[in-house]
């Protein structure tokens, strides 16, 4: 039998998860448990990535599928493809990032830390069960589990109104989750049903009628359209982003919020795909909407953290245009954006969270001239906001324009539009940048710049700036055969060039 | 949509008859070409050990910047010598570099191409760049922020020359932003002072609207061909439609008139004269802002096939080079004066890519003697600021000239090549694109013509105007300044540029040197005969130029200059205010961008109350005061939650069996 990948990288973090919840109140170890269970998982996972094959033809690989509930057909079945794959490192990469980033976040009172490290490490174990579920009632059990943690997370460690903003959070993703529950149990009906009936492969390719595929649709697309978050059901968002911790934020944005787009991939466009035709029109245009939307909202926000928070929803907009071009460019860019929004927004968000401490205030017109308080974290700053703004040669560029000219394939006015987001992506990361670090010098008492911590939260996510900017071909490879399947399920056809180049031997080609 | 797609979706009837066109370059065998890249590599390389070392590099770091930039001139100069051993027509060699993007049937990788059209650019970019490298260990000397400026330079100068040799748009575009992201961090130098931050900001995003087009057009080429690698897009050009390689000529233009300050994406240039000096004069003259040229001159096989999309870069070019004229005569500031001018000449050089196949060959050529005068005239500028205080304003120069020698000499240098006369650079470049100018078919010809000899009159009215009030005439000093000449280190950059300024036309044209050089690139074209005669128009352009300078010392170096600017003509008022630029951006941008944001934000409030408060939630809001005041027992009441659920799905599941 085949080493047990997944459940491995599932129960490890929450093994540690229960060490640091059980270590004596006044143990110092809190941190450096948690950190090593982080660091043991993300190598675990990447021994996993050794074995996981690109050129595979089978849906998932690295099964492992046991049965549950026989009598309702649920099955503890994990797997994973491409795009889980990647989901899957990214969460395991930011995990101990976070680790170090909050690792000043919550004073050794009580056993607060401990809970605070715990609830971290139990978070990542739901990242990777809601990522690896191939058994569509088992997904429903994570999506629906991870919410606990992040509830903690930001009820009990936020910042003032963290009580109305967990609960805000939690409530919205409840009503899409119970939304949900509704369409699993319909889709199972529809399917084979059996002991296995709820497996993700029996359930693709349905028979389904008109009505009930659409009905269906609408229900996995709700809840998936809240995590993602997308206009107008994104409004849980900044209130939570502006009162969690930074390093909360980046789980919960720039990792669980992916569960949303990779929703939309896995269930709603593979199991639906007339369904999917049908609303096409009405996502392109709420994508669209959010993208534009997200924009202006970043533009007038002087909180910080909510306007990190409302440019993951304009780009939350493209990666869902990027999903809904059904083009192979645009679809392979939405899911490098996936990944490469996770570095971006832990980016913004921890180095945020870096000046956040300092100043005492989230407000951008505490600050001005930070340029020349904390050089090393304003520039760090300002690389963050120059991946945000998807500039050529960092990580998002090569995805944001993926989605552009993919989408561009299939809509070339829509295409054209998303581009106008550029225009605007530049307006809200320079002002923000022009607000907080530029002008004279502030009158401070002395301000420590990066700390030798912070730079080992800040060197590994600028690495995967430049990595993921030059070099994306690797990751592309993993996610390209996961997008073409998804658009065989959707019946897509590829866009051909107007003119034939086959016979003009391009030196690119 | 529809007929957008329709066009896009249609395959051109003559597709099938160009398939065959072979569109590959060589790839390097060997030689210093194969190591092209060390151009790009060496100045990052210094970019980034100046900003990672830290202060430990503050001592050498700015020496080490100026070595690598000069390296990177070596080796560009024996990448020449490997070229002039092959025949002219294998002078273009491609070197590949990684898989960069692969993704169903698009791939693209990095490779640079090195043929003489980017050698040439590689030669002007590294050479006034690296002695601007110099002319700034002495002009930065006393900055405590030398190093950050050092390391931007280096950056700059990588990303410049990534620009230029980069073998498809994509790569381009790496380049293409990465100057726009140097030109950002070093107009915003010094950004304490909040002017010089906004006017970074401004820089970057007008640049943004410009660099849309870039985006558009290639997103239509993937459409089209396929592909973005220069050779597949241009060995194919000729199989789209018609409307099709019109819309991605139109957009290239876009994404040029933001990077080189064409109208109608101007409004950056004057306010980016808040970067150091030598910023202006190696950025925002000599060759950051000729991107766009490039851009266009490097499509040429597209804009070949599209003579609309041509017509309207001429016309672009040619209201520039009038609206820069009319600009650079009203203002007082010699940095933004001479930025007027800088924007002026590039409409020049525009209005030539224009033209066609008579003008690439002198919008080229006219982009490298401008690179040498307008950087010598900046460092030069920068000079008499260094002198003056770091003052900028010319009603309190004056009679410099014997105060600052080298100053003025190598001034006077850049100032004659700019205005044209004859046997200095200038002459030989500007000449040629009047000329051309006249040979546009049928009205175009008259148009272009006479805009671009009212322009060079124009020129030298203002040029002298700056000329003669920073050097000439009586000294309106402020009390506290002792003017003086700037050391070594800046003087012979200025002279080694004023040199070039006086000579670089009679070495490169006379001789065919340029022509021979670029023809493989443009190849030879056939032109019509001017509307008047060649003599005439030479005659006509000597004799505005005369014209122009002659009024010009009459009112500034022969009459009193007022210290204070008179009121002015209507249209004198209007030059001063960029003629209304700025107003007109704020009306119809600025200020609907305010207020969008302001709308977003109030509807987003409101979403989020009804959110709270509003229809299908308020049964789950009860709730959730329920819950909040029951914050004890939350856990239990979510596990009940959970538990009703569970229930739930039992419930339905027995009632569906």
């Amino acid at each position: 039998m085949n080493f047990p990948w997944l459940t491995t990288l599932l129960v490890l973090p929450l093994l540690g998860a229960l060490v640091v919840a059980l270590l004596p109140r006044a143990s110092t170890a809190v941190r450096p448990v948690a950190l090593g269970f982080s660091l043991l998982t993300l190598a675990v996972g990447v021994a996993m990535t050794t074995q996981f094959r690109t050129g595979s033809d089978e849906p998932f690989q690295l099964t492992e599928t046991y049965s549950w509930i026989p009598q309702f057909g649920v099955s503890y079945a994990l797997g994973i493809d491409g795009i889980s794959l990647t989901m899957i490192l990214l969460g395991l990469v930011l995990v101990p990032i976070c680790i170090v980033a909050a690792w000043d976040d919550v004073p050794a009172v009580d056993r607060r830390q401990h809970t605070y490290f715990a609830l971290m490490l139990a978070l990542a174990s739901m990242m990777v069960g809601v990522f690896a579920a191939v058994d569509v009632f088992l997904f429903y059990v994570f999506f629906e589990a991870m919410l606990i943690p992040v509830f903690f997370l930001i009820g009990v460690f936020g910042g003032a109104r963290r009580w109305q903003a967990a609960t805000t959070f939690l409530l919205y993703s409840l009503v899409g989750g119970l939304v949900m529950l509704v369409a699993v149990i319909g889709v199972y009906l529809a399917g084979p049903r059996g002991p296995e009936g709820f497996l993700v492969t029996n359930l693709t390719g349905l028979d389904l009628s008109v009505a009930a595929g659409r009905w269906l649709f609408v229900g996995f697309f709700i809840a998936f359209a809240i995590k993602a978050p997308m206009w107008p059901v994104h409004t849980w968002l900044p209130l939570a982003a502006e009162q969690a911790r930074p390093a909360t934020s980046v789980l919960l944005v720039g990792v669980l919020d992916k569960v949303g787009t990779y929703g939309m991939i896995r269930f709603v466009v593979t199991m639906f795909p007339e369904a999917t035709q049908w609303a096409t029109p009405v996502i392109l245009a709420l994508a669209l909407v959010s993208m534009f939307v997200g924009a202006f909202l970043a533009i007038g926000s002087n909180d910080i953290l909510r306007l990190i928070a409302y440019t993951s929803v304009s780009h939350f907009g493209f990666i869902v245009l990027g999903i809904f071009a059904f083009t192979t460019v645009g679809g392979a860019g939405a899911t490098l954006y996936m990944v490469n929004h996770g570095f971006t927004t832990a980016g913004l968000f921890l180095v945020a969270g870096m000046l956040i401490v300092r100043r005492g205030s989230r407000d951008l017109r505490d600050f001005g001239g930070w340029q020349r308080v904390t050089p090393l974290i304003a520039g760090s700053l300002l690389v963050a906001g120059l991946s945000g703004l998807a500039l050529p040669g960092l990580n998002s560029f090569v995805s944001e324009f993926m989605v552009i000219i993919g989408l561009f394939q299939r809509h070339p006015w829509l295409g054209f539009l998303a581009a106008l987001g550029v225009i605007l992506a530049a307006v809200y990361i320079l002002v923000m940048y022009q607000k907080l670090a530029t002008g004279p010098r502030p009158q401070l008492a002395d301000v420590p710049d990066m700390t030798g911590r912070e730079k080992f939260v800040v060197a590994p996510i600028i690495a995967a700036f430049l990595i993921l900017g030059f070099f994306p071909q690797p990751v592309l490879d993993v996610l390209e055969p996961a997008v073409e399947q998804t658009l065989q399920h959707a019946g897509a056809s590829e866009p051909e060039p107007a003119v034939d180049t086959a016979n003009a031997e391009g030196s690119g080609r | 949509m529809s007929l957008l797609e329709s066009t896009l979706l249609s395959v051109a009837p003559a597709a099938a008859d160009i398939g065959t066109n072979s569109g590959s370059y060589a790839v390097v065998d060997g030689g210093v070409a194969a190591v092209g890249w060390l151009m790009v590599a060496l100045p990052l390389l210094g970019a980034a050990v100046l900003l990672l070392g830290g202060r430990a590099t503050d001592r050498w770091g700015p020496l080490l910047a100026t070595v690598l930039s000069w390296s990177a001139f070596v080796v560009g100069v024996l990448v020449i010598v490997q070229m002039l051993g092959l025949a002219p027509e294998d002078r273009a060699l491609q070197l590949p570099m990684w898989e960069w993007v692969a993704a169903g049937s698009f791939s693209l990788t990095a490779g640079l191409l090195m043929d003489p059209l980017s050698m040439a650019f590689v030669m002007l970019i590294t050479f006034v760049g690296s002695l601007i490298h110099v002319y700034s260990l002495g002009y930065m000397e006393h900055d405590p922020d030398k190093r950050r400026f050092f390391a931007y330079l280096n950056l700059f100068v990588a990303a410049m020359l990534l620009l230029v040799l980069a073998d498809s748009y994509m790569l381009l575009f790496v380049g293409w932003e990465g100057v726009g992201l140097a030109s950002y961090l070093l107009i915003g130098f010094w950004n304490h002072n909040p002017a010089f931050a906004s006017a970074a900001n401004k820089a970057f995003i007008v640049n943004r609207v410009g660099d849309l087009g870039l985006i558009t057009a290639m997103a239509l080429m993937l459409a089209t061909f396929g592909a973005l690698d220069f050779a597949t897009v241009h060995a194919n050009a000729s199989g789209a439609s018609g409307t099709v390689l019109t819309l991605i000529g139109l957009a290239l233009l876009l994404a040029a008139t933001g990077k080189s300050a064409q109208f109608p994406l101007q409004s950056w240039l004057g306010d980016a004269m808040a970067g150091p000096t030598p910023v202006s004069a190696l950025i925002h003259a000599a060759t950051m802002v000729t991107a766009g040229v490039y851009l266009v001159a490097r499509s040429q096989a597209i804009y070949d096939l599209t003579p609309d999309a041509r017509l309207v870069v001429a016309v672009v070019g040619a209201i520039t080079l009038l609206y820069g004229a009319i600009v650079g005569s009203a203002k007082d500031d010699i940095k933004k004066a001479l930025a007027a001018s800088t924007m002026s000449q590039i409409g020049y050089m525009m209005l030539a890519v224009g033209l066609g196949p008579i003008g690439y060959v002198y919008a080229i050529f006219h982009l490298l003697t401008h690179g040498f005068f307008k950087a010598g005239m900046f460092l030069g500028a920068g000079s008499v600021m260094h002198a003056m205080g770091d003052q900028v304003d010319m009603r309190r120069f004056g009679a410099l000239s014997t105060k600052v020698k080298i100053t003025w000499l190598t001034f006077a240098a850049g100032w004659l090549a700019i205005i044209g006369f004859p046997f200095t650079a200038g002459w030989f470049s500007k000449d040629h694109i009047i000329e051309s100018a006249f040979t546009a078919p049928g009205w175009q010809g008259w148009v272009f013509g006479l805009v671009a000899l009212l322009g060079a009159g124009i020129t030298a009215f203002y040029m002298s105007r700056l000329f003669f009030m920073t050097f000439h005439g009586k000294a309106r000093w402020t009390d506290d300044v002792h003017p003086h000449e700037s050391p070594l280190t800046m003087t012979v950059p200025m002279m080694v540029l004023a040199l070039g300024s006086l000579v670089l036309g009679a070495v490169l044209y006379p001789t065919g040197i340029l022509t021979g050089w670029l023809d493989p690139v443009f190849g030879t074209a056939e032109h019509g005969e001017p509307l008047i005669p060649l003599l005439a128009i030479q005659v006509s352009v000597f004799v505005l130029m005369l014209l122009g300078a002659g009024l010009a010392w009459k009112m500034y170096a022969a009459g009193d200059v007022p210290q204070e600017a008179p009121h002015g003509s209507a249209l004198t008022r209007a030059a001063r205010r960029d003629l209304y630029q700025d107003d007109v951006n704020d009306t119809f941008f600025v200020g609907p961008t305010r207020t969008l944001a302001r709308t977003a934000v109030e509807t987003d409030r409101d979403l989020v109350q009804a959110g709270l408060t509003g229809g299908t939630t308020a049964g789950l809001t009860g709730l959730a005061s329920y819950l909040r005041k029951a914050q004890n027992g939350f856990v239990r009441s979510y596990a009940l939650t959970m538990l009703i659920g569970v229930v739930a799905i039992l419930g339905a599941v027995w009632v569906m069996q």
